[in-house]
């Protein structure tokens, strides 16, 4: 999946200044005043087959932007123009009714809980079927038959003693593949992957992460792949984009980023991560406190109140443009 | 295994491979029932008034002459004084009025079966409906049927009973409708709709939605399976609630029923027989310890489901 | 210990022994239910009523405390051992005030006055790097971070002899992360506190702790110095455990994969319980409890340990 991408001019994904605020009071009688701005003018492209990293801390918005991707959640504006070079051009945004349930069956997600992704009443089959059903696809007889081939594709083998178990009799592990295996079952060309392997013990987590990276190369998927853990999104994606508070910071190469991280957040983010060698000193992280609160925020940078090169002119500015500084890097700071 | 031979009829193994799950799964809940003691308790007692039920019909056809054992208008016509003791011939003595008192009750039986199996099912059915409904949607559609739960909630039903057995008339179907609604609207749908809350945010949902499965689709595969479980819960507490507010009403004479455990003490009672409670016991407590018995099995069943179906009760 | 259940009885742990000394930091690393987390409770004697103690000793300071009465118990706990669980920031009582909570504990367990209580609190929240001025507010108005730091300060308020520390930092984001592990290692090196880290993260134990021990279904598999343990791993778990954590910072190496699942401890695998996914496993890993090979201090239980490669 480290494959640049090359050919196709057009991305699969554009968003522009995709935004989504939540009315904090809300109320049947009450007007909404205080609005959480979750995701805060945000734009990037994911190009055919590439694997686009979304990565901050909880609270960051970037599970909110891959929901409002798959349209899970409106956008309050922006638009997200999916192109996947078959029909025109469509806004996600604008969608409805018959043209959003076909626009289903090319855009599918990946929940980070495998022990909440899955209707504890139904079986694996009923569960890996469920797109199928609802897309009416197939009869009884080819689902039967498809559920057992994506079975067998991520790994679940035999299939036919996978198919009538419930999901509380399986390992965490093995509950991720049905998640794979559903979000796969009706042949999406898009994937949003939210933290699939966080809640997975080390020694699964890599299994889930070769599975997915084999079979978007193997059918052409593109994902948007959400984590907190950037070592992770280092051995998933060729490019990420770093979220702070709504607002993306920082975007470009993985590798690049990783090793030479523009934004004062990055380099936070990236300090702060431990380190599995017992000789190896940190230095130390140098921002101070918590995130500050999503809930209207003033107008300036937004990691202002954290950063520790901030000065007169990032207080009295606006949120700095998230800006090309050469070689596809993208920062959005003044003192970068 | 190839998949092919597998799946070769997967039409009825399809049907026979869920069949066994049910099964299975009915026969994990039915153990755990029985080992919750207090469950069979209850199921015992709902199974010896069915019994009593069922038995009424047939002992009229062919052991009971007719114009003696009617529950309403049979006169034993050997007994010189009413209310007679109980005797061979009328086990449970007969009534003020000189019916036979056990024929009474287990007619009564039968009917207070279908008033509080109908009540709960109204209930239940639409508790779950709105509970499903309103935490599913939200918004508009939430606020006015919660404001309806309030006012459902703080009608007083036995006054509005009072209005209406004036007005139209009520008996057993009547009065299993009216529960059903008020509780089904009111405090059932609340805590079924607090339980919805809970399930209407899990991903499965989104997963669902993701797929391209509609409201109904998510409404009726995801939330009220989820849900089920503790319907019938209330299911079994509504029965105990049905009951217990039909014996008050006939008892109170607001019902236009012809016969029932609450009117039994009625006739007691305007008789002037209620407080000689030692000397007329056949009047007051067949009946009275019928009610109180049928009640609270329903109830012991509802709380041993509890158990079954909430794993954190299960004492290991 | 073991957990009764339905099905039968669960070895959660199986024959752990470990040891630790004053103002040792040891770090116990493994995957979820390989029974690390069911040592941390059983050393603070909080078992469900599933949970039993078949044999063995917990020997506090010289004091066996598996036989002592739930009364007894009371005193030793918070006063000489205390704990920081995962799920702990959601322990603060929300209606109190965070303060008081830790004033109630101080005046409950050392019989403190009040005014030495308040003093004594805000000795706490400075060692944890906590404003004053969140002393008199409630639960609610902390962040996750924060509420982690008060119970962190509240376990320290009676100055404990060690402190288990069951994944304190595993809901939390990196950031957060970082300074509590730094606070934590300074507030031990400030009262020379013995510590227990849990945790499913090689590299937080790498960063915690002076010695290790790995975990695997119920058993540790490796015990060392920290430094030992990390460059020459013995055991093959902890190897792949390392190999496969991805790593943020030097060469982009491949991740190793281990294959199938950890084990059901209602019916533990014969022999070394780690043969079913270990690739260099042999006939008798299959059917022979592995021997114990030992380097110094550093052992580790394999039938085919790897050659010493230590200078």
């Amino acid at each position: 999946m480290t494959q640049a991408p090359d050919a196709p001019s057009r991305p699969l994904i554009h968003a522009i200044s995709l935004t989504k605020r939540f009315p904090v009071s809300s109320g049947w009688f009450r007007r909404d005043r205080s609005f959480a701005h979750a995701v805060d003018g945000v734009s990037f492209q994911i190009q055919r087959g590439e694997s686009f990293g979304l990565v901050g801390e909880s609270g960051c918005g970037k599970t909110t932007t891959g929901k409002l991707l798959v349209r899970l959640v409106d956008p309050t504006e922006g638009k997200i123009v999916f192109d996947d070079g078959e029909d025109e051009p469509t806004d996600i945004a604008s969608l409805s009714g018959r043209s959003l349930k076909s626009f289903r069956r090319k855009a599918q997600m990946i929940f980070q809980d495998p022990y909440e992704s899955m209707n504890p009443r139904r079986t694996i089959f009923d569960t890996v079927a469920e797109p199928l059903k609802v897309q009416k696809i197939g009869g009884a007889i080819e689902r039967v038959e498809r559920v057992s081939e994506m079975l067998g594709m991520v790994g679940l083998t035999p299939p036919a003693t996978f198919l009538f178990r419930y999901p509380h009799e399986l390992s965490g592990g093995q509950r991720q593949r049905v998640a794979v295996a559903r979000a796969l079952v009706i042949e999406p060309i898009f994937i949003v992957a939210d933290e699939p392997t966080s809640m997975l013990d080390v020694s699964i987590r890599t299994g889930i992460m070769r599975l997915m990276e084999d079979l978007a190369a193997r059918l052409g998927i593109s994902y948007l792949y959400i984590t907190h853990d950037l070592a992770v999104a280092r051995y998933m994606c060729s490019r990420i984009a770093v979220m702070y508070l709504g607002k993306i910071v920082e975007q470009g190469e993985t590798e690049e980023i990783l090793h030479n991280p523009k934004h004062p957040y990055t380099q936070a983010l990236l300090s702060a991560v431990p380190i599995p060698d017992p000789s190896a000193a940190r230095p130390p992280v140098k921002i101070e406190g918590g995130v500050s609160t999503p809930i209207d925020p003033p107008p300036r940078c937004r990691f202002y109140d954290r950063c520790p090169v901030a000065d007169a002119f990032c207080r009295d500015s606006e949120h700095p443009p998230l800006e090309d500084k050469g070689g596809g890097r993208m920062v959005a700071c003044y003192k970068a | 295994m190839s998949p092919q031979r597998t799946y070769s009829q997967t039409q009825p193994s399809l049907w026979k491979a869920r069949l066994t799950l049910a099964t299975r799964s009915l026969r994990q809940s039915w153990t755990l029932f029985l080992a919750t003691r207090i469950g069979v308790i209850g199921l015992a007692i709902i199974a010896f008034y069915a019994l009593l039920a069922a038995a009424h019909p047939i002992l009229m056809m062919f052991v009971w002459e007719e114009r003696v054992y009617d529950p309403v208008v049979g006169y034993a016509f050997e007994e010189t004084r009413q209310p007679a003791p109980p005797s061979l011939k009328h086990p449970l003595g007969t009534d003020p009025l000189g019916r036979d008192v056990l024929s009474q009750l287990m007619f009564s039986a039968r009917s207070e079966f279908m008033l509080g199996l109908l009540a709960a099912l109204v209930t239940v059915s639409i508790g779950t409906i709105v509970g499903a409904v309103s935490a599913y949607f939200g918004g508009v559609v939430d606020a006015v049927l919660m404001r309806l739960a309030d006012i459902m909630i703080m009608l007083p039903v036995i006054s509005v009973l009072v209005v209406l057995s004036a007005l139209i008339g009520v008996e057993h179907f009547e009065l299993a409708i009216i529960i059903g609604i008020v509780s089904g609207f009111g405090a059932t749908g609340v805590v079924l709709k607090s339980q919805a809350l809970s399930v209407v945010v899990k991903p499965y949902v989104e997963a669902a939605k993701t797929a391209g499965g509609g409201h109904v689709h998510v409404i009726f595969v995801h939330v009220v399976p989820n849900l089920l479980p503790l319907s019938f819960l209330y299911m079994m507490f509504t029965v105990t609630g049905a009951i217990f507010s039909e014996a008050v009403l006939s008892f109170l004479g607001l019902l236009d029923v012809r016969m029932s455990w609450g009117l039994m003490i009625h006739v007691t009672e305007s008789a002037g027989y209620l407080l000689q409670v030692t000397e007329y016991w056949w009047l007051i407590f067949p009946a009275s310890l019928s009610i109180t018995l049928l009640c609270s099995s329903f109830y012991l069943v509802g709380r041993s489901l509890d158990e079954v179906v909430n794993p954190r009760l299960r004492q290991l | 210990m073991h957990y009764m259940t339905r099905a039968g009885a669960v070895r959660a742990v199986d024959g752990v022994t470990f040891s630790v000394e004053r103002g040792q930091s040891l770090g116990l690393v493994g995957e979820s239910g390989c029974g690390k987390s069911s040592i941390a409770i059983s050393l603070l004697k909080i078992l469900p009523d599933s949970a039993r103690i078949l044999s063995g000793s917990i020997l506090l300071e010289g004091v066996d405390i598996l036989p002592l009465s739930e009364d007894e118990m009371r005193e030793y706990r918070w006063k000489r051992i205390s704990m920081v669980f995962q799920a702990a920031m959601n322990s603060l009582d929300p209606v109190y005030r965070v303060g008081d909570q830790i004033i109630e504990a101080l005046e409950l367990h050392v019989g403190s006055a009040p005014s030495e209580a308040v003093e004594r609190v805000r000795e706490l929240y400075d060692l944890v790097g906590l404003n004053h001025s969140f002393i008199p507010r409630y639960p609610h108005e902390y962040s996750g971070g924060m509420k982690q730091r008060a119970i962190i300060a509240m376990a320290l308020a009676c100055e404990p002899a060690i402190i288990v520390a069951d994944e304190p930092t595993t809901a939390l984001d990196v950031i957060v992360q970082d300074r509590i592990l730094r606070e934590m290692r300074k507030v031990r090196d400030a009262l020379d506190m013995s510590m227990i880290y849990i945790s499913h993260d090689m590299a937080v134990i790498a960063e915690v702790s002076d010695v290790v021990g790995v975990m695997y279904a119920g058993r540790i598999v490796e015990f060392g110095e920290t430094k030992d343990v990390f460059e020459n791993p013995i055991h093959p778990y902890t190897r792949a455990l390392m190999s496969a954590f991805p790593s943020v910072t030097g060469e982009k190496r491949e991740l190793a994969t281990l294959p199938g699942e950890p084990p059901n401890l209602l019916a533990p695998p014969s022999g070394c319980r780690f043969h079913p996914r270990c690739p260099y496993a042999t006939e008798e890993c299959r059917s022979q409890p592995p021997p114990t090979v030992r380097r110094g201090v550093h052992w580790a239980d394999c039938w085919n340990p790897p050659e010493d490669q230590s200078p």
